[in-house]
C-alpha cells in the first residue's frame, strides 16, 4: 500500500470537524464571557472612581481572579470543552493557561515548579505581543517622523 | 446599557469565532491560534482602528486577548510620542500590567490554595 | 526458534501463569471493570506526587499476579515493565521496591508486548524459571508530559484517545498447568505512515499494526479466519476503521477488535477510546486471559502499537513513528 492509498483511507475515516457547532458555541461562550466584562466594567465605574478608559484593568484582574477559582475547582475545562475558542481567546483563557500550569507543576516544588513552569502555555503570547508591538510602534514612529502619517 | 451588553456580547464572539476558525479551519493550535490574535490586535492598534473599536464594543474588544496586542502597541505608541524612538522599547508595558500581573499574581496564590484534585473529572 | 526476521516460535510453552490487573478510578466506566482485579479509588493518594501513584499501581499489579499465582516474589527471576513516563521512573521506582533483577523497556503504548516476548524469550532459552512481564499507564502522568496541564482548557478533538491508569502484569513460567501459552511471537518494525497529528494517534499507529499482523499471518503460515481474534492494543474505534480499510479482508471485521476502541464503550466522553500503554495491558491481561482460560477463546493474536513520538519531536515538526509487537496465545486442553 502506498502512501497516497493510505491518506486516502485515513481521510474517509477522519471524522469530520463539527465547523458550524463549534463557530457557534464559540460565539455564545465569548459573548457570555465578554458580556460579564462589561457588567464588571460598569459596576466599576459605577462604585469606584474609574472611567470607561481606565475600567479596563481592574476588569481584566476581575476576570483573572474568576478564572483562576474556576481552573482551581475543575470547572475551566469543562467550559472549555464546550466553548473551545470561546474560553481561550477572552483574558481568561490566559488567566487559565497560566494557572493550570502553575497547580500541575507544584510537586516540584514553589521555585523550581509553579514558577519556572508558569508561563509553559502562556508565554508565546507575551513574546509576539510584544515583539508584533514593537515593530508595529517603530514602524509608525517612523513613518510620523518622516511625515507620511500623523499620529 | 442594555445595547452596550448586547454590543459587547457580540464583538467579543465574533472575535471568538475568528479563533475557532483558526483552529478548526488552519489546524493551528490554540497556542499558534492566541499568538495570531495578539499581533492582529497590535497591528489595528497601529493603523488606529483599535481603540474605536473599544469605544463601540467595550469589553467585547477589551477582554479578548487581541487587547493584549493593542495595549502593548498603544504604551509604546504614546510613550514614543513624548520621548521618539525609544518610548518604542520603553513603554510597552506602561497600559498593560493588569492582565499580566494577575495572571502570575492569581498563579502563584491559586497554586497555595488549591490541592491538586485527587479524581480529576 | 527463529522462524523468520523478527517472528519466533515458541516450544517451551511459556504460559501465563496468571495476571494482576490494577485501575483507576475513571477506569470503573470501562465494559471490562468486571474482569479487572482492583480499582483504586483515587489517581493518586494525598501527598503522593502522580508519579508516585503510577509506581503504587504497578507494584499492586505486582503482588496481585504474584497472589494469584500463589507465588513468592524471590522465586521470581526477572522482573520486566515499561510505562509512559521519561526514562520509565514510575517502573524504575517499582523495580527499586520488588528489588529483583529488572529489565526497563519501552515501545511507547507496545510496551506490554514487548515486556511478554522478552520474558518468553527468557523462559524458552532456560535462562529464568519464573517471570513478571507488563507495562502501565497513569492519565495525569502522561497528560502533563505529553499534552498539557490537566485543568488547561482545551477542546479534546474527536479523533483524540484517553490515556487510562492502569497497570497489567503477567506471571510468565513454563509449562503452566491450565494456563494459555505462548506459541508465537512477531517482534515490530518502526513504521511511519507519516502522520503528524499527535491527537490521532490511531491514523499514525495503523500502519504499523498492518505490517505486523500481516508479517505474522504470512511466517506462520496462517489466515486471518484461523483466529477467534486479533487484538490491537489501542488504535481506537477510528484507528481501527482505518485498520479493516487496509486488510480489505471479509474475515477483518469480526475478528480485527481493538482494546482501546472497546474500553470505555460508547461513552462519548473518552472519544475514540482509550489508549496508554496500561490499555493493552489491562484488556490482555484480565478479559483476553479470562476467555482463553475458560476455552471461550482458542488462538489469539495480541498486538499491542505504539506512538514512538516525543513531546519535542512533534515540536519539531516531525512525523510519528510507530510500533507494534505481537504475541499468539493458545489455549489447549491440557491434564
Amino acid at each position: 500500500m502506498d502512501q497516497k492509498q493510505f491518506e486516502k483511507i485515513v481521510d474517509n475515516q477522519t471524522p469530520k470537524t463539527p465547523l458550524f457547532m463549534n463557530m457557534l458555541k464559540a460565539f455564545l461562550v465569548g459573548g457570555i464571557i465578554c458580556t460579564i466584562g462589561q457588567l464588571i466594567t460598569f459596576f466599576y465605574i459605577r462604585f469606584f472612581p474609574f472611567t470607561e478608559k481606565t475600567a479596563g484593568n481592574p476588569t481584566v484582574a476581575t476576570l483573572v481572579f474568576i478564572a483562576m477559582i474556576l481552573t482551581g475547582t475543575g470547572l475551566y475545562k469543562k467550559i472549555a470543552q464546550i466553548g473551545g475558542a470561546g474560553s481561550a481567546v477572552p483574558v481568561t483563557g490566559f488567566g487559565n493557561a497560566v494557572i493550570s500550569a502553575s497547580l500541575e507543576h507544584k510537586t516540584e516544588g514553589y521555585v523550581l515548579g509553579v514558577g519556572g513552569n508558569m508561563f509553559k502555555l502562556a508565554g508565546s503570547v507575551i513574546v509576539f505581543g510584544v515583539l508584533s508591538a514593537f515593530i508595529v510602534a517603530l514602524i509608525k514612529t517612523i513613518l510620523v517622523k518622516m511625515g507620511v502619517v500623523s499620529w | 446599557m442594555i445595547s452596550s451588553l448586547v454590543v459587547s456580547f457580540i464583538v467579543g464572539g465574533l472575535i471568538c469565532v475568528i479563533g475557532q476558525i483558526l483552529i478548526d479551519v488552519f489546524k493551528l493550535t490554540p497556542a499558534h491560534t492566541l499568538c495570531a490574535l495578539v499581533v492582529s490586535g497590535s497591528i489595528l492598534d497601529g493603523f488606529g482602528l483599535y481603540e474605536p473599536l473599544i469605544d463601540f464594543a467595550g469589553a467585547g474588544a477589551t477582554v479578548p486577548i487581541t487587547s493584549f496586542g493593542n495595549s502593548l502597541t498603544h504604551g509604546a505608541l504614546a510613550e514614543a510620542e513624548k520621548h521618539g524612538l525609544i518610548g518604542v522599547v520603553t513603554g510597552m508595558f506602561e497600559v498593560t500590567s493588569s492582565g499580566i500581573s494577575s495572571a502570575i499574581l492569581f498563579g502563584i496564590i491559586g497554586a497555595f490554595i488549591f490541592q491538586k484534585r485527587k479524581t480529576t473529572y | 526458534m527463529v522462524i523468520k526476521s523478527g517472528t519466533i516460535q515458541f516450544k517451551e510453552n511459556p504460559s501465563i501463569a496468571s495476571t494482576g490487573v490494577v485501575v483507576g478510578p475513571m477506569e470503573k466506566k470501562s465494559t471490562f471493570a468486571e474482569s479487572f482485579d482492583v480499582i483504586l479509588p483515587l489517581e493518586n493518594e494525598k501527598g503522593q506526587t502522580y508519579e508516585q501513584a503510577n509506581t503504587h499501581f504497578i507494584e499492586k499489579a505486582c503482588k496481585e499476579s504474584l497472589r494469584k499465582g500463589h507465588e513468592k516474589l524471590e522465586n521470581v527471576d526477572v522482573f520486566i515493565g515499561g510505562d509512559l513516563v521519561n526514562q520509565l521512573s514510575p517502573t524504575n521506582f517499582a523495580a527499586r521496591q520488588l528489588a529483583i533483577p529488572f529489565l526497563g523497556v519501552f515501545s511507547a503504548c507496545a510496551s506490554s508486548v514487548e515486556s511478554v516476548i522478552l520474558g518468553s524469550l527468557l523462559l524458552e532459552s532456560g535462562n529464568a524459571t519464573s517471570v513478571l512481564a507488563g507495562a502501565s499507564s497513569h492519565h495525569p502522568s502522561v497528560e502533563r508530559q505529553f499534552r498539557y496541564p490537566l485543568e488547561y482548557g482545551t477542546q479534546r478533538a474527536g479523533t483524540s484517545q484517553w490515556t487510562v491508569t492502569a497497570a497489567g502484569f503477567a506471571l510468565l513460567q513454563k509449562h503452566a498447568k491450565n494456563a494459555p501459552i505462548i506459541t508465537h511471537a512477531t517482534i515490530g518494525r518502526v513504521i511511519d505512515g507519516g502522520q503528524k497529528n499527535p491527537l490521532f494517534m490511531g491514523a499514525a499507529m495503523a500502519p504499523a499494526a498492518r505490517d505486523t499482523i500481516e508479517r505474522h499471518l504470512a511466517n506462520t503460515n496462517s489466515r486471518m479466519a484461523d483466529f477467534d481474534v486479533i487484538m490491537t492494543g489501542d488504535l481506537g474505534k477510528i484507528g481501527l476503521s482505518i485498520l479493516k480499510e487496509m486488510f480489505q479482508d471479509e474475515n477483518s471485521g469480526v475478528i480485527l477488535q481493538d482494546a482501546g476502541a472497546q474500553f470505555y464503550g460508547e461513552d462519548k466522553f473518552f472519544k475514540a477510546g482509550a489508549s496508554g500503554a496500561g490499555c493493552s495491558a489491562a484488556v490482555f491481561f484480565s478479559h483476553v486471559f479470562n476467555q482463553l482460560k475458560s476455552g471461550v477463546y482458542k488462538r489469539v493474536l495480541l498486538v499491542a502499537t505504539g506512538a514512538l513520538l516525543s513531546p519535542l519531536t512533534f515540536q519539531q515538526g516531525e512525523t510519528i513513528p510507530c510500533i507494534a509487537h505481537a504475541i499468539e496465545c493458545r489455549m489447549e486442553k491440557r491434564g
